[in-house]
């Protein structure tokens, strides 16, 4: 125990004596946070629409009102020229172009199908299908009404409509703080820990001071042990730092017990830092660790949910994600702070990235040689 | 110029001894784009939706059947009462809870009206919102088909869309560009900054320093080779983004190379610049890693786009090199645009890619401390 003590103090003096790494392992998570967490919205502020109006009919210029009207359509330019529309949309200067024929009031005034032609700059798909969903509303509000007008005017029976009512629970206004900060926290404290640990072991072999430490009598376990607790720690100095950030500056909820949460990033640590100490031991340059941390990384991140959603995923993903820390250390994250789980809702969650912690460390401890 | 290329082949065989980096370098760019081609995305598909029907009669089972058999939810859970929804949301056992009020058939045909209440997880702000707007999408259908039979003879106002440049939504049109950007962006500012501090770090700099190769030489033939390695990378990302993903290169491909060039000597510029303020690989590292991996994500569009930003973060963005390329490689690529669209972000990233290296030769000392 004495043995394990003094090393992991050894790990300390050398970490903080490169000033600026010691610097860097603090600054860098909470420049990030204080950055990076209010940038991101998916929401769509407004649509830049480009009208073409070939009808000029109070039809069509009721059509073009109840746009206007919406918060969503914002109409940035009229014009007749087709060309110039098109024109517009290639430049990004709009998103959508619609298009009336001429005809469109007289068609629908005489109970004819009226044709509307749209156009939308669909490189992002996701803000092309929403517009075109919102520009849908708009048109199916306006055939409401004409519906009924007529109905009216033959009888006196209401239309049968079902009324839908949204409550968003959890995060009623959907401040996307709230979503990105715990997704946030969970990957700098992944890549620094991750990054930190392995550069760490990966450095002594490179410079051979290992050597000094494997003819020693220190067990394997309890050279591996040091070179986890000191990042453990580190790491959750930031977790508490990043949580004390959300709190202060950006006012995010804490429905959750602050113990499960960090009862869940410590597990996570486990097993990032394994997982970092098992690659460590196949590299023998700090440059091969880094591609091959770089390439976990990025997977982990990427694949965790923390950007897109997981259920948009192909089921191979899904499946490769129980393996993936990351995703767990996601869930429990947003769950704990935002929903106030309970121990018993993120249980799952908690007992596969013990197994993984588990499985990660056993892997680095047995790889570990100490002969060369 | 002989003493130069020497030093240049010096610097390849550096690299092509070390088999493993290289095996990585290809191996990465490859494996990543086809993973993120596929995974990154964020159409709604298969979303588990929970339902508590107070009511039970035909009309909730037709408009529950309606919206399960859209493709886009699957019933996960059947609820009894109010104070399920919590525990099974709270478990993140679905996304949505679709409530029937009671007497919900029956109210519908006598009074001509009934409620639907939608409950979303807004813990995901994105599906939330998807969610919502997809059912309600399909609710308004269903009300038109009710109306429809009553309102026969009316015709109403029907849109046609285009989508143009994507024709088929797909979502790889906005993630592959992305990821290219993303991955080179990263691999050519670790692969300067590590070489250059890694000289350093075992004292070989001095060698090179008291050789009489100039110190822009130097520089200059360390990134020769990655130059040369990263656009190889760049070529072999487009044919596999072509071939797997079907991502077509409408403009000119001269553009694109050139444009890519440009790219890759600002992202090697870039690594330069922090090999000159890291004292050892572990802080290029970490500068280069864990300090641009984030906001290269988060902040160039990438996955969340730029316009949708509160105010003042347009100038953040203006600072992220990435974004520019973004916007290149989209138009020239999908949108088949020429050089007059693309001249300005190309500007942004020559000034860049002059700053620096500007920076790099100010700060980079001759003597060792």
């Amino acid at each position: 125990m004495r043995t394990i003590f003094y090393l992991i103090r050894k790990e300390f003096i050398q970490i903080f004596r490169d000033k600026f790494i010691g610097r860097a392992i603090f600054g860098i998570p909470i420049v990030q946070m204080l950055l990076l967490v209010p940038a991101v919205t998916f929401e769509i502020k407004n649509v830049d629409l480009c009208v073409i109006d070939r009808d000029m009919t109070t039809e069509s210029r009721d059509l073009i009102n109840q746009l206007e009207g919406s918060t969503f359509f914002k109409i940035r330019f009229s014009t007749f020229n087709e060309e110039e529309a098109n024109n517009l949309l290639y430049r990004d200067k709009c998103d959508l172009v619609m298009q009336i024929p001429s005809g469109f009031g007289k068609e629908t005034g005489k109970g004819n199908p009226g044709r509307l032609l749209v156009s939308a700059n669909a490189i992002n798909a996701v803000n092309a299908q929403l517009s075109w969903v919102y520009l849908n509303g708009v048109i199916r509000n306006y055939n409401m009404n004409i519906i009924a007008e007529n109905i009216s005017l033959q009888s006196f029976t209401p239309v049968p409509q079902i009324q839908v009512t949204n409550r968003y629970w959890y995060n009623e206004l959907l401040n996307y703080k709230h979503y990105m900060l715990p997704g946030v926290l969970g990957i700098l404290i992944l890549a620094i820990g991750f990054i930190l640990a392995g550069l760490n072991l990966v450095k002594e072999k490179e410079s051979g001071t290992i050597e000094q430490i494997n003819v020693t009598p220190i067990k394997k376990y309890q050279f591996i042990i040091a070179k986890m607790v000191p990042f453990l720690i580190i790491g959750l100095i930031d977790l508490a730092i990043g949580l004390t950030i959300g709190k202060l500056a950006f006012n995010i909820p804490f429905e959750g017990s602050i113990a499960i949460l960090f009862l869940g990033s410590a597990i996570f640590l486990v097993a990032v830092l394994g997982l970092a100490l098992f690659i460590s031991t196949f590299s023998s340059t700090q440059q091969q660790f880094m591609f091959t941390a770089f390439f976990f990384i990025i997977i982990f991140v990427l694949m965790s949910g923390i950007f897109t959603p997981l259920e948009s995923m192909p089921v191979w993903a899904q499946k490769f994600d129980l393996i993936n820390p990351a995703a767990y250390v996601m869930r429990i994250n947003r769950m704990v702070m935002l929903k106030g789980s309970t121990f018993q809702d993120v249980s799952r969650e908690l007992y596969s990235l013990i197994v993984i912690a588990i499985v990660f460390t056993a892997l680095a401890v047995n790889r570990y040689r100490k002969t060369v | 110029m002989k003493r130069f290329l020497g030093f240049v082949k010096k610097e390849f065989l550096h690299i092509f001894r070390d088999v493993r980096t290289l095996i990585i370098l290809f191996g990465i760019p490859v494996v990543q784009i086809l993973l993120f081609g596929f995974v990154v995305s964020t159409d709604l598909k298969n979303a588990p939706v929970a339902f508590l029907d107070l009511s039970k009669d035909e009309m909730t089972q037709k408009v529950s059947d309606k919206i399960c058999s859209s493709g886009f939810f699957r019933r996960s859970e059947t609820l009894l009462n109010y104070n399920d929804i919590d525990k099974v949301l709270r478990k993140n056992k679905t996304k949505a809870v679709i409530i029937f009020e009671k007497d919900f058939g029956r109210k519908l045909i006598s009074e001509g009206k009934a409620a639907i209440s939608i409950i979303t997880d807004g813990s995901e702000p994105n599906m939330a919102t998807l969610i919502t707007n997809y059912i309600t999408a399909i609710v308004n259908d269903f009300n038109s088909e009710l109306a429809g039979s009553q309102a026969a003879g009316t015709f109403l106002v029907q849109p046609e869309v285009r989508m143009f440049y994507n024709p088929s939504l797909k979502g790889h049109f906005m993630f592959v560009p992305g990821v290219i950007t993303l991955i080179m962006i990263l691999i050519c500012a670790l692969m300067t900054s590590v070489t250059i501090t890694r000289e350093k770090e075992f004292g070989t700099m001095e060698v090179l320093l008291v050789s009489p190769l100039k110190p822009v030489q130097i520089i200059l033939g360390k990134v020769m080779p990655y130059f040369l390695l990263s656009f190889i990378n760049v070529i072999m990302i487009l044919l596999l983004s072509w071939f797997v993903f079907g991502l077509p290169i409408k403009g000119s491909i001269v553009l694109l190379l050139a444009e890519s060039m440009l790219y890759i000597l600002m992202s090697l510029s870039l690594g330069i610049l922090i090999s000159t303020v890291s004292k050892n690989m572990q802080q290029a590292l970490f500068i280069s890693f864990v300090g641009l991996m984030l906001p290269t994500i988060l902040l160039s569009g990438f996955i969340f786009p730029i316009e949708n930003m509160p105010t003042g973060y347009d100038w953040v963005a203006a600072l992220m090199p990435p974004r520019y390329f973004i916007i290149i490689i989209k138009n020239i690529m999908i949108k088949g645009t020429g050089f007059p669209y693309v001249w300005k972000e190309t500007l942004i990233l020559i000034i860049f890619t002059l700053v620096f290296i500007g920076l790099s030769i100010r700060k980079f000392k001759i003597r060792l401390q």
